[in-house]
């Protein structure tokens, strides 16, 4: 397909038209969290750091930035754990009800997430029955995290499964015509494969539990605060404009080259 | 260990139930369990002295959320708004997605590609307040605030209402409608665009004729995600409108906090409803081979 120069050109313009678009907002709030008036008017009266410093003094965004490392890393983990399992099922057996699975794993992503919250808070506070005894999950780090790791199985699955789709059988073959049992090929040669999709789907869920607010906002409770609930419940105060547009641009610095770094070592393949 | 590994490649049912067990009985029973809990408690009435969810049976409020105009009509707009930021982000991700697979340099794809796909990451929260401070008005309540980016810069500012939203949406969710073009356009052998203008069609022609037909299952796959998350969105809408435009989203939290849980889920349906319907469609067009 030959296209004229203007076309091209066009097709240019419009696609570097795009990435504009998506960057201006994040270059406006980063360059306004050194505003030295305390509003979102552009453009800055002035440039300080003087908000950086008081974002690092004040206990507030420190407190939740930690609930939300907290939070993430433990979702992140067990995220990990299902995903893989679900990966390996995938893909190395034949099941009735495959397509299902595969749709009930990304089913919390592709729902709004207002569906997904409202479900999953309903179910916590209701105190579930067994005759004998019953429990009620109730809300704080324990929901959370339970809310948090249903939507992250999906990122883990996602980059795990699609790393054993792209690495041979042959190498598994061969380890066993090399003699090794199943304990040995996975420690040898399937978990070596697998290293860097582990740490990349792991990046990716540990950065989606971070920046999630929706199901967070509703099966936290009143106890515990991640930075996004911070940043939400700051937004709307205008003295806290300054610190708010700190820890955006903070959020923002820190994801951004972790995404990066999550996609270089999902497309990496240490069998080559 | 020898042994354990025999016994399992023996008994391949057991394995598979040791590996498939675990995320089917999370998914299973956490997320559906809960899915349907939500449908049936949508059901109960409410104790109007406690404000608590009571055992007792009713369609009250099934029928409050379906036949009401006021809340319909808000359904509708949510409906409205998704397909309208839906459209969007198909028309400026279609051209962009297309130069970078095809036009561009090869050694620049991959780069452009990551470039279009790490705003995602940026926070979503962080990426609805910034569009706060990009439409913010020049004068509110006749105070001259000095506004924000667009009215600095441009002199107008579509202001804090439904452009806002639809706005915001669809830079919220646009690498979601990138990705999935760019990668159904990779997939494209270039021999099959060489073919069709050997045999003497014209650009415009091979796109409609063999681009487009070919990448139906990845637009729709795109779709899913623009269409879905902003149907249910109720934080961009409060952030970018300061709480004057109403989602069914804001509909749910407001009548959550009333405290009315039954009637809150009868009115997630509607959410629930449209999306089961949008990606039942999706998957007719071959989206779920996309995604």
């Amino acid at each position: 397909m030959q296209l004229t120069r203007p076309t091209q050109w066009s097709l240019r313009l419009w696609t570097w038209g795009a990435l504009a678009f998506l960057y201006l907002p994040l270059l406006v709030i980063a360059i306004l969290s050194f505003n030295t008036a305390t509003s979102l008017s552009w453009p800055p009266k002035g440039l300080t750091t003087s908000w950086w410093e008081a974002a690092w003094q004040a206990e507030g965004p420190k407190a939740a930035l930690w609930n939300s490392v907290k939070l993430a890393s433990v979702a992140t983990l067990i995220a990990l754990v299902i995903g893989t399992l679900a990966a390996f099922a995938m893909q190395r057996f034949q099941f009735f009800g495959k397509q299902s699975v595969s749709f009930l794993l990304v089913l919390p992503i592709a729902l709004p997430g207002i569906v997904t919250a409202i479900a999953l808070r309903n179910t916590f506070d209701r105190t579930i029955d067994f005759g004998l005894f019953g429990f009620r999950i109730g809300f704080g780090f324990q929901s959370l995290v339970i809310a948090h790791a249903t939507f992250c199985i999906v990122v883990a699955y996602n980059n795990v499964v699609a790393r054993l789709r792209r690495s041979s059988m042959n190498l598994l073959e061969a380890s066993a015509d090399l003699g090794a049992h199943g304990v040995q090929t996975f420690r040898y040669v399937t978990f070596p494969l697998m290293r860097s999709a582990l740490l990349s789907g792991g990046i990716l869920a540990f950065a989606l539990s971070f920046d999630e607010i929706v199901v967070t906002t509703f099966t936290a409770g009143s106890g515990y605060q991640t930075l996004p609930q911070w940043i939400f419940a700051n937004v709307s105060r205008p003295n806290n404009v300054p610190l708010v547009n700190v820890m955006a641009t903070f959020v923002m610095v820190v994801s951004i080259p972790l995404a990066w770094l999550a996609q270089r070592l999902a497309d990496s393949d240490p069998s080559r | 260990m020898r042994a354990l590994g025999r016994f399992m490649r023996r008994h391949r049912r057991l394995s598979l139930a040791s590996v498939l067990g675990a995320p089917v009985a999370w998914m299973l029973v956490i997320y559906i369990g809960s899915l349907a809990f939500m449908v049936v408690s949508a059901f109960f009435r409410l104790d109007g002295l406690s404000q608590k969810p009571t055992n007792e049976l009713t369609g009250d409020n099934i029928k409050t959320a379906f036949t009401t105009w006021t809340y319909v009509e808000v359904v509708l707009k949510s409906v409205g708004v998704a397909v309208v930021v839906t459209t969007l982000c198909f028309v400026i991700a279609l051209p962009a997605a297309f130069y970078i697979s095809k036009v561009a340099a090869p050694w620049a794809r991959r780069g452009l590609i990551v470039a279009m796909l790490l705003p995602l990451w940026a926070g979503y929260l962080v990426k609805g307040y910034a569009w706060k401070a990009m439409l913010r008005p020049g004068s509110e309540f006749g105070i001259d605030t000095g506004g924000g980016f667009l009215n600095a810069t441009f002199g107008w500012t579509p202001g804090f209402g439904w452009i806002a939203v639809v706005l915001a949406e669809s830079y919220l969710w646009l690498p979601y409608m990138i990705l999935p073009i760019y990668a159904g356009l990779d997939r494209l052998p270039p021999s099959l665009l060489d073919a069709s203008g050997d045999v003497g069609a014209r650009p415009m022609r091979t796109f409609r004729s063999i681009v487009m037909p070919l990448l139906v299952p990845a637009i729709a796959a795109g779709s899913i995600f623009t269409f879905s998350l902003t149907l249910g969105d109720f934080i961009t809408p409060n952030l970018v409108t300061e709480g004057k435009v109403q989602m069914i989203g804001n509909l749910i939290q407001r009548t959550l906090g009333a405290p009315n849980q039954p009637l809150a889920a009868a009115f997630t349906l509607w959410p629930l409803l449209i999306v089961i319907v949008y990606l039942a469609g999706m998957k007719r067009l071959g989206a779920f081979e996309s995604i």
